[in-house]
């Protein structure tokens, strides 16, 4: 589908074979939000870091229901949101987009997480507002990213096909 | 949903867990009394509608907050004044 699209400046962003950045934001789930840092996650094991648009955003909504659709938040890697929507905006999107079976969504609303992964976009119209860009970060359990994409457009919508193939190749 | 109350993070090595509500009251003395004492403690915020505080529930039995976890003791505790008194009766001495 062709469409008119936003090109988004070139970015030095985090790339397969390096290893993730570590970080500690507040995680909120169906039950409540703690500090968590990403390498409590891989403990756990797999990580699909998802930086996203905030919450209510139509991209934001289309991504989960993707996921939704491929069975994604099912494993085998822990899904885990990222954006700059507050911690009581993430509960509601939780419940409202039926994503329980994510790991959490994290709540950065200074965009610094963005910001260290080289995925930040300013908001144009929205003075002062930046969030994050669509991107996707694969993680092994020791924190290399096994497989990226990042979007290099706006909007744009990620390459699924190549991350179920990634997350079969875990 | 999930019935059980999930384990704190890995890297948190806190002497209790803190469940509280943002803005309330009763949570923000039981932190006075926490940082007074030098009590370390890992917050779990949980939201202001009541049917959304399942996981204080199942803790408690109620679904008021604050509520702490004690991992020194193994206590679990809701009300303030009872919180604040049972946290000078054990770490008055210091840690």
């Amino acid at each position: 589908m062709r469409r008119k699209v936003v090109e988004l400046p070139e970015t030095d962003h985090v790339e397969a074979g390096e290893q993730a950045p570590d970080f500690t934001r507040p995680l909120v789930t169906e039950a409540f939000w703690e500090d968590i840092a990403l390498s409590d996650l891989l403990d756990d094991g797999p990580v699909l870091l998802v930086f996203h648009p905030m919450d209510g955003a139509f991209p934001t909504t289309y991504v989960y229901n993707e996921f939704l659709d491929r069975g994604i938040l099912e494993g085998p890697a822990q899904v885990v949101g990222l954006t700059i929507s507050t911690p009581y905006d993430h509960a509601r999107t939780i419940e409202e987009e039926g994503i329980e079976a994510a790991r959490g969504l994290y709540a950065d609303p200074a965009n610094e997480v963005a910001d260290v992964y080289g995925v930040t976009h300013d908001l144009d119209g929205m003075t002062g507002v930046e969030e994050p860009r669509l991107s996707l970060f694969l993680l092994e359990p020791d924190g290399t990213v096994a497989w990226t994409w990042v979007a290099d457009a706006w909007p744009q919508f990620p390459d699924y096909d190549g991350l179920e193939d990634a997350l079969a190749g875990l | 949903m999930t019935q059980s109350v999930p384990e704190e993070p890995a890297s948190v090595d806190a002497d209790l867990t803190l469940y509280r509500l943002q803005g309330c009251p009763f949570c923000e003395r039981v932190v006075r009394t926490l940082q007074d004492l030098d009590v370390s403690y890992h917050s779990r915020f949980v939201e202001p509608l009541h049917s959304d505080r399942n996981v204080v529930k199942r803790l408690s039995g109620s679904r008021e907050v604050p509520v702490i976890v004690d991992h020194n003791t193994g206590v679990t505790m809701g009300e303030s004044a009872r919180i604040v008194k049972y946290l000078y009766r054990t770490y008055r001495g210091g840690r």
